[in-house]
């Protein structure tokens, strides 16, 4: 496949997952907004979502105070922004526009739609009590085209290519929504009513916490909820499940190129080994704010070991 | 000019045959039903993304042409006519093409005058004694036609470069089949889908020798901000062939890569739809980001095809156009089986002198120019515009050239206020290797939408059309006759009916 085909079908990947969890991440600020007044004094929504955004020093460039209708505005629709999720949709439609031809129809369609609609979308459209059904609709867009993959695409090295984005953006969300409320996550009080709304506030995000409920049967517990969003594989936005998709799909590209293999290969496998092997417990007391920041950063690296082996080599 | 032009479907007595059941369709379909079809047709080219990229104008980058629902009808031996001229043509123009980089016997023998071609901006003496494998340059060309009688063709452009518009012809007969499935039907319409198939062919026979029989295809494009990139995509698509970018190929020893995520790939055939002074900044504009340094050595090392030819210009420009004619009695021995629209040379000055004293008659067009930008029409053109014109041929003669306005057919169109006669012209696409040409039958029929108007240039308003070319010559004689066999057949089902006892009176 052509290196430039490659890195967009990559990057498309990566923006549709981001515009879904910066969705997520919205539809679960707003909905802790709204609930009692003892969440929100302690620790207002809105700045973590720009710090789990990884926009919190662009924000505060333009904006004096992170409000409720600053930060979605700056997190839906402001082009200063790009990991916003109208600038993500097109980011991702101009990387599918441009390798059109790897595409499905109904992929493209899935993209293409979407964004017809973004164009015209103002602040009325999401603003307010508008805001969780707009959020409802981005999630169901990417769901349709992840859906979309999913069922038509041939499986060659394109929708190899979009799985690795997909995976890898997916891990750095999971790690990055893990951070911001690290502090409550390892803390020892146990029981509080902000810790509880925090955990359901963690899980939410990601669509789990139902499927905390089943694996764990108990109630929401700090240790369990970092132990689910790292280690557990058959979470699948868990950093092991994440993991476990990236050398996966790096397995079946280099097995299409008749094995060859890098970098990219071997950093892969040895997080995924830590992660199938690690314990929450060890984790926690080396610290988890430490923990994730490196997961972040592996992932960065990751990252740019796979575009310089496959696309810049 | 609509009252007196040739419409290609006429009414009443003189119903043209090949349009005898449109016009049953059109007579018999409310109103409200065409424009239903025509907002269903513009939902399916939006979703399959067919637009046209305007950028830097404002509003909407990608824009969608209008596509007219009323189909565009050929009969076959109207096609075969032209078929075979178009086919003349061509095998003129890459004659003239391997002539004018090789002896030049055409201007030794003083059929085109010296000065025309070796002076020409086009012409490309980095090609001068080199032949392309095959022998062949232009081997995709687009030739613009006119019509204005039953009988009467005029060739009115030759476009030998990168003509664009084929994914039109393509989508739009499958946009008609979506739309109309039983008016396709009662028709027996000629195919055009075979022509990504045909494309790939006529650029695999050009490819090198040493490539063997599985050569390597691409296309090469300027990128998505050209206005042709849906077609780049397209096309490689229906293919099955990479569409590259400057950036994806690389050089070396002569040798032309593309970048792949297993390493760097061979590659042997460039459908290049970049223009030659973009092409390799080492040999034409230094200053392009959009070409492939080395990639005119490893052309001429014999390592890679480039498909068009660079220096294919020379045949298609403006200046050179009236000679084409002399071209085919030069080449093939032949007479012109298609006419040249009659062309002053602004730059000759007899001919300057009818052309100031007859602006109001004709059609001034830029030598070099493309896309309607430059022209002036001159019946329609107000008493400033011509005075323009007049001091701008006086200023620079040899970049002008007129021709006469020309009526024009018209075909029925979908337009606001109803059905209305709207000129069409046409472009077949010619596809040419060293054994065969090969041509679809079919094209783009481009429709100009404004009453009156006869600039049918999609950056000028113009939509297009589905065009038909029936496998067969419907009945001769009137529309009627044809009607009238549809009734008989429904006459003896009538009687079938009766002879079981259930009376069909009322059928």
């Amino acid at each position: 496949m052509l290196s430039r085909t490659a890195e967009s079908l990559f990057w498309l990947g990566r923006y549709t997952e981001r515009a879904a969890n910066v969705a997520r991440g919205l539809a679960v600020a707003s909905r802790m907004a709204s609930l009692t007044d003892e969440l929100n004094a302690e620790n207002d929504q809105w700045r973590p979502l720009l710090v789990a955004a990884g926009c919190e020093p662009a924000f505060f460039e333009h904006h004096g105070e992170a409000t409720e209708e600053k930060v979605v505005d700056f997190l839906v629709r402001d082009p200063a922004n790009l990991s916003g999720i109208i600038p993500c949709f097109s980011a991702a439609r101009h990387n599918g526009r441009s390798v059109r031809t790897a595409l499905t129809v109904d992929m493209w369609s899935a993209l293409s739609d979407s964004w017809t609609r973004l164009r015209h979308v103002t602040p009325a459209d999401y603003q307010g009590e508008k805001l969780p059904g707009f959020l409802e609709w981005v999630r169901e867009r990417v769901l349709l085209f992840n859906g979309a993959a999913m069922d038509t695409m041939l499986r060659g090295e394109a929708w190899m290519f979009v799985q690795l984005g997909t995976a890898l953006e997916r891990a750095d969300n999971t790690a990055r929504l893990l951070d911001v409320r690290h502090d409550l996550l390892s803390a020892t009080a146990q029981g509080s009513t902000v810790q509880h709304g925090q955990c359901q506030a963690v899980l939410q995000s990601v669509s789990a916490l139902r499927a905390y409920h089943w694996t764990y049967r108990e109630r929401l517990d700090p240790a369990r909820v970092a132990e689910f969003l790292i280690l557990r594989p058959e979470m699948p936005r868990s950093l092991a499940a994440c993991y476990d998709r990236v050398v996966e799909v790096l397995e079946l590209i280099a097995s299409v190129q008749g094995g060859r293999k890098g970098e990219c290969h071997r950093m892969a496998g040895e997080a995924q080994a830590a992660l199938r092997f690690g314990r929450i417990e060890d984790i926690l007391t080396s610290g988890l704010h430490a923990y994730l920041t490196q997961a972040i950063d592996g992932v960065t690296a990751l990252g740019g070991e796979i575009e310089a082996f496959y696309i810049r080599a | 000019m609509t009252g007196i032009a040739f419409d290609e479907m006429g009414e009443g007595d003189r119903l043209r045959p090949a349009y005898a059941a449109i016009a049953e369709w059109l007579r018999h379909t409310p109103q409200a039903d065409l424009a239903a079809k025509r907002a269903e047709a513009e939902v399916l080219f939006r979703r399959v993304g067919i637009t046209f990229a305007v950028y830097g104008e404002g509003g909407d980058p990608e824009r969608l042409i209008p596509f007219d629902i009323i189909p565009r009808i050929l009969g076959r031996s109207e096609w075969d006519g032209l078929s075979a001229g178009l086919s003349q043509r061509v095998r003129a123009l890459n004659a003239f093409l391997a002539d004018v980089y090789g002896r030049q016997e055409i201007l030794r023998a003083g059929k085109i005058p010296e000065r025309l071609v070796n002076g020409n901006e086009q012409f490309r003496p980095e090609m001068r004694d080199f032949l392309p494998p095959g022998g062949i340059y232009t081997h995709i060309a687009g030739i613009d036609v006119v019509r204005t009688a039953p009988d009467q063709f005029y060739v009115l452009e030759d476009n030998a470069r990168t003509p664009s518009g084929v994914s039109y012809m393509l989508e739009n007969r499958e946009a008609t089949m979506r739309l109309f499935p039983r008016l396709l039907a009662r028709h027996r319409v000629a195919p055009v889908n075979r022509y990504p198939e045909e494309l790939l062919a006529t650029l695999k026979a050009a490819a090198p020798e040493r490539a063997g029989p599985n050569p390597t295809v691409a296309i090469l494009t300027p990128g998505s901000y050209n206005s042709a990139y849906y077609e780049h995509c397209f096309l490689a698509d229906e293919m099955g062939v990479e569409v590259l970018e400057g950036a994806d190929l690389c050089v070396e020893d002569d040798i032309v890569h593309m970048r792949t995520t297993a390493g760097p790939k061979r590659v042997d055939v460039l459908y290049r739809r970049i223009d030659d002074d973009y092409l390799d900044p080492k040999v034409f504009r230094p200053d392009s980001m959009l070409g492939v340094p080395g990639l005119i050595a490893a052309y001429k090392a014999g390592n890679v095809a480039l498909c068009n030819a660079p220096g294919c210009g020379i045949a298609d420009d403006k200046a050179i156009y009236p000679y084409v004619p002399e071209m085919i009695r030069f080449y093939l021995g032949e007479e012109p089986r298609l006419d040249n629209v009659p062309t002053w040379l602004c730059e000759q000055e007899d001919h300057r002198a009818y052309v100031l004293d007859h602006l109001h008659e004709l059609v001034v067009k830029l030598a070099q120019g493309s896309g309607g930008y430059g022209m002036m029409i001159g019946p329609h053109a107000t008493q400033a515009e011509r005075a323009e014109f007049s001091a701008r041929i006086r200023a620079r003669p040899q970049d002008y050239i007129a021709q006469p306005t020309l009526a024009l057919s018209t075909v029925p169109t979908l337009v606001d206020q109803g059905i209305a006669p709207r000129h069409v012209d046409l472009r077949p696409f010619v596809l040419s290797t060293r054994d065969e040409v090969r041509i679809v039958p079919g094209g783009l029929t481009r429709v100009a939408l404004r009453e009156g108007s006869l600039v049918v240039n999609s950056s000028q308003g113009g939509g297009t059309k589905d065009t038909w070319v029936l496998e067969r010559d419907p009945p001769a004689g009137e529309g009627r006759s044809h009607t009238q066999g549809q009734t008989q057949g429904q006459t003896q089902s009538q009687g079938q009916t009766q002879g079981q006892g259930q009376g069909g009176a009322a059928c």
